[in-house]
């Protein structure tokens, strides 16, 4: 350790520069990030699975216009025999669900534009225009945070705000415990949204950088990798409103 | 070679040009080694030190947890007796005449499950021999993200700072065993441990998870990345293939774990319902809406644990693979065969979890898939022994302490390999199943293979760590006392098993045609034997802590083997692993090569013609 200048390099985390080691032409940093989207895959995959088969083995007497959750009699014939009665919550039915499918539609495009913009971000430094790319981060981080205001609005009023009828709470209140699908609801659309919140912050990391001017043409290896996060949160959010809020 | 040495140069001398895009957090550069000792052995990045900082955690846990079983093997042969010691560590046992409180029966298997199974096992296994070895045997300075594989150790202290904690909150340890089913764990009136341990527990092992998530993360990265030039893939050592291959296991099953105990989490702390049957009371406590599935947790239990004690046996088959073919001075027999059993166990381990569920009340027609597919795992299985017999067969056998352990994991394994398979037929598996004979199968794996395999790779590789030779008559009559008190133990536990004796039952005596001096004897015997078991280790720790210290300092290459750690460099490694990095010609098991001089060729020197070995690699 004498002649510090000599310090050896790791080759190969260099792919493109360093010596000539086994291993594809890709950097270490894109192989570690397809990996950890591999096991956040499998992450939302258990999430997922669980709303589905938790759905599929809901007891047909599990919700109605009349009781609340899980809280139907059995003798409920005779007792409420105009009682509706489902496994599982409908869209759109204010007697047991009380999402709403248009503010989250609304809300759906609003990060579907972010990943657009995103694109655009890359894009830009890739031709090298630094301007542009500042931009469009711009664009994504707000895209992005307005994302999460309107899940805390969303959030708010129906934990809080409104009341819902017997159908879809015994409290009034839609909170995790009211019933399972408020807990699948919670726990999923929750999961998703700390991850853009991560997502956030780390743009507006890439953002305070770019204003910095760190990005080159040539070396811009972080926005390209947390771009890849980006599109993968906004595919996962595409997949959870089809499956917790469209069907 | 010059070439490769101004490229590094450069590589250094124009930081800047990398500095550009350091935003996503590592590092292209070693640093030089640092000499403030916190950094250099505590908060250090060098893969050496994490891998050794894993050894001892995992061993420092191997005590705890042998002294659990201790206890669990005392209550077992002499019910409700008085347990030694534990008057001075239970004042509050006291106003009972020092006898143990029934539910810390459940305590006690429960954590000597958890622990071994997620602290010392998986840790000892992934962490501390995956580190150490994966960059030193493919030729690369450190792992690919040094900094994230500091973290990944230090997301193991507060793993087990909330495993200790479990024992200290009210209510004690938890008790629903290492599977933590539901009911009994996500209700806070079901027991006494699940009133706030379980959910520590919980925390413990999201923990872990995180940890062992980044670890194999940073493995994959590593070997796919990282090789020395000429380390093709087919060039690797069994060693590190197992390990990639566990790697790709762990990052693909851990997650749906993860996922689990979250909600189960969610259940206790947050009132959702995804475990809890609809309208469901325990003991009095507040009713909950429910309307979940207590069975589902079972599924994405065993979807990540089945994978999981792959993940347990995947790198003992490796470095074990290593050590025999070295101490057999043979080439390793079916060097792909090898690769591609690890790998069709691995792709097997996915699709059978079911066959821990046969008695859960699952559709039938569901468990004979389980079973056939479980079944189909004892293929590749059966080629990975028959290998290591064929390495063996013939071969000049050096029975060193270390190849003497890599013996008994082939035996031992052989054994609970083939209870396995009884297991994996549902009808038999109905009068076993929840026996003592699972029991039997679990510790001849996990003890007869993954333990032998530990000491084995321990024996082997503490010339490297420590640059020190541990003592062999003092290995050896380890071994000896281990391997006859291991099986003292653990044989008898199918014949009491077969007898219908339950796990996880405090006091079998409560059946009447358990009562018998037949099954009390042996209940007695496997006792005594237990405890000459946990006896013989303190031999092993002597030997090791002796060694650390005052061992023969060790030469390079004290087995003659031919991998890069061992003929590249030093022992111990310097902090950046090689001088220079070396180049590859061939895989690292030409041993007794015809014609030449010494009786193994390193993989950095070429083959002086095309050997049969050479002609077959190529093929
Ligand atoms: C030939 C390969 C194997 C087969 C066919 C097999 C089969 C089985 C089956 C069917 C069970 C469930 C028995 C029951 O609960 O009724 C089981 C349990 C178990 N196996 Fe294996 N096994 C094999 C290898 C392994 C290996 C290599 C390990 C670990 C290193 C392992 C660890 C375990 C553990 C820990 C359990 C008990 C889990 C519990 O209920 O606590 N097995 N095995
Ligand atoms: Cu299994």
């Amino acid at each position: 350790m004498a002649h510090a200048a000599a310090i050896p390099v790791n080759p190969g985390t260099l792919a493109t520069s360093g010596p000539k080691v086994q291993g594809p032409p890709v950097t270490a940093g894109k192989v570690a990030m397809w990996l950890f989207l591999a096991t956040e895959i499998m992450f939302f995959t258990g999430l997922i699975g669980t709303y589905i088969v938790l759905r599929a083995g809901s007891p047909a007497t599990a919700y109605s216009d009349k009781f609340s959750p899980n809280q139907i009699p059995k003798d409920v014939a005779v007792v409420a025999p105009d009682a509706k009665l489902y496994n599982w919550p409908l869209p759109y039915d204010a007697h047991t669900n009380p999402l709403s499918i248009d503010l989250t539609a609304f809300n759906t495009f609003i990060l579907i534009c972010s990943s657009v913009s995103m694109v655009r971000a890359l894009a830009a430094i890739q031709k090298g225009d630094k301007k542009k790319l500042t931009a469009w981060l711009f664009v994504t981080v707000l895209f992005g945070s307005f994302f999460l205001g309107v899940q805390v609005y969303e959030y708010r009023s129906l934990m809080f705000e409104h009341i819902y009828p017997k159908g879809v709470s015994a409290t009034g209140h839609f909170t995790p415990d009211v019933s399972l699908f408020a807990s699948c609801f919670f726990t999923m659309t929750g999961f998703h949204g700390a991850h853009v919140a991560g997502g956030v912050f780390m743009l507006i990391c890439l953002l305070l950088q770019s204003l910095r001017g760190t990005y080159t043409q040539t070396h811009h290896s972080s926005v390209e990798l947390i771009g890849l996060y980006w599109h993968f949160v906004d595919l996962v959010w595409i997949i959870l409103f089809t499956v917790v809020y469209l069907i | 070679m010059s070439n490769e040495h101004a490229a590094n140069g450069h590589g250094h001398a124009d930081p800047h040009a990398h500095g550009a895009d350091h935003g996503h957090g590592h590092d292209d550069h070693i640093h030089p080694a640092p000499t403030n000792p916190l950094f250099k052995y505590v908060f250090s990045t060098d893969h050496k030190v994490i891998g050794i900082q894993f050894l001892f955690s995992g061993l420092i846990f191997f005590v705890v947890g042998g002294l659990l079983a201790m206890a669990i093997r005392w209550q077992l042969a002499w019910p409700w007796k008085p347990m030694p010691f534990m008057a001075r560590f239970m004042p509050s046992w006291a106003e009972n005449g020092y006898l143990m409180p029934p539910e810390w029966y459940n305590k006690l298997f429960t954590m000597h499950g958890s622990v071994m199974i997620f602290f010392v096992i998986i840790p000892l296994l992934t962490g501390a021999f995956g580190n150490f070895l994966i960059p030193l045997m493919i030729g690369a300075r450190d792992m690919a993200f040094p900094k994230l594989n500091m973290f990944s150790y230090w997301f193991m202290p507060p793993a087990m700072i909330a495993m200790a904690n479990a024992f200290m909150v009210p209510g004690g340890a938890p008790e629903s065993g290492w599977t933590s089913y539901p009911t009994l764990s996500n209700s806070f009136t079901s027991t006494p441990g699940s009133y706030e341990a379980q959910t520590w527990w919980l925390i413990s092992l999201l923990f872990a998870g995180v940890s062992s998530l980044m670890g194999s993360i940073n493995y994959i990265t590593t070997i796919i990345m990282l090789r020395a030039p000429g380390m093709k893939l087919f060039r690797m050592p069994m060693t590190v293939w197992a390990l990639f291959i566990t790697a790709i296991l762990q990052a693909f099953a851990l997650p749906v774990l993860t996922s689990a105990l979250v909600m189960q989490l969610l259940d206790r702390v947050a009132g959702t319902n995804f475990f809890s049957p609809a309208g469901w009371v325990v003991a009095n406590g507040p009713a909950v809406v429910g309307g979940g599935l207590p069975l589902l947790w079972q599924h994405l239990f065993w979807f990540y644990s089945h994978p999981a004690v792959y993940i347990m046996i995947l790198p003992g088959m490796g470095m074990v693979s290593d050590i025999i073919a070295t101490f057999s001075r043979k080439p390793l027999f079916g060097y792909k065969p090898m690769v591609f059993a690890i790998a069709g166990i691995a792709g097997l381990g996915f699709i059978v979890w079911g066959h821990h569920m046969f008695q859960s009340g699952m559709n039938p027609a569901l468990g004979a898939t389980f079973m056939l597919s479980t079944m189909m795992i004892a293929l590749p299985s059966a080629i990975k022994v028959f290998n290591w017999l064929g390495t063996m067969w013939g071969g000049r056998l050096q029975f060193t302490s270390s190849m003497l352990n890599a013996i008994s994991f082939v035996a031992m394994f052989i054994i609970g390999g083939l209870s396995g398979i009884f297991m994996a037929a549902t009808p038999v598996d109905m009068h076993i199943h929840d026996t003592y004979f699972i029991v039997a199968h679990i510790h001849y794996v996990l003890f007869g293979g993954s333990t032998f395999a530990i000491f084995a790779a321990i024996i082997f590789w503490f010339p490297k760590m420590f640059g020190r030779m541990m003592n062999e008559p003092l290995g050896k009559l380890h071994f000896l006392l281990t391997f006859i008190f291991f099986n003292g133990t653990f044989f008898l536990m199918h014949i009491i098993g077969m007898h219908g004796h339950p796990r996880r039952i405090a006091d079998p005596t409560v059946y009447e045609y358990l009562r018998g001096t037949g099954t009390m004897g042996l209940n007695q015997f496997m006792t005594l034997s237990a405890f000459g078991l946990g006896l013989s280790q303190l031999i092993f720790a002597f030997n090791f802590l002796y060694s650390i210290f005052a061992g023969p300092k060790a030469p390079a290459n004290p087995w003659h083997a031919n991998s890069l750690e061992w003929v590249a460099t030093d022992s111990p490694p310097p902090y950046f692993n090689f001088e220079k990095i070396p180049t590859v010609y061939h895989a690292p098991y030409e041993y007794s090569v015809p014609g030449m001089e010494n009786d193994y060729v390193p993989q950095t020197q070429p083959l002086p013609e095309p050997t049969a070995h050479t002609v077959v690699e190529k093929a």
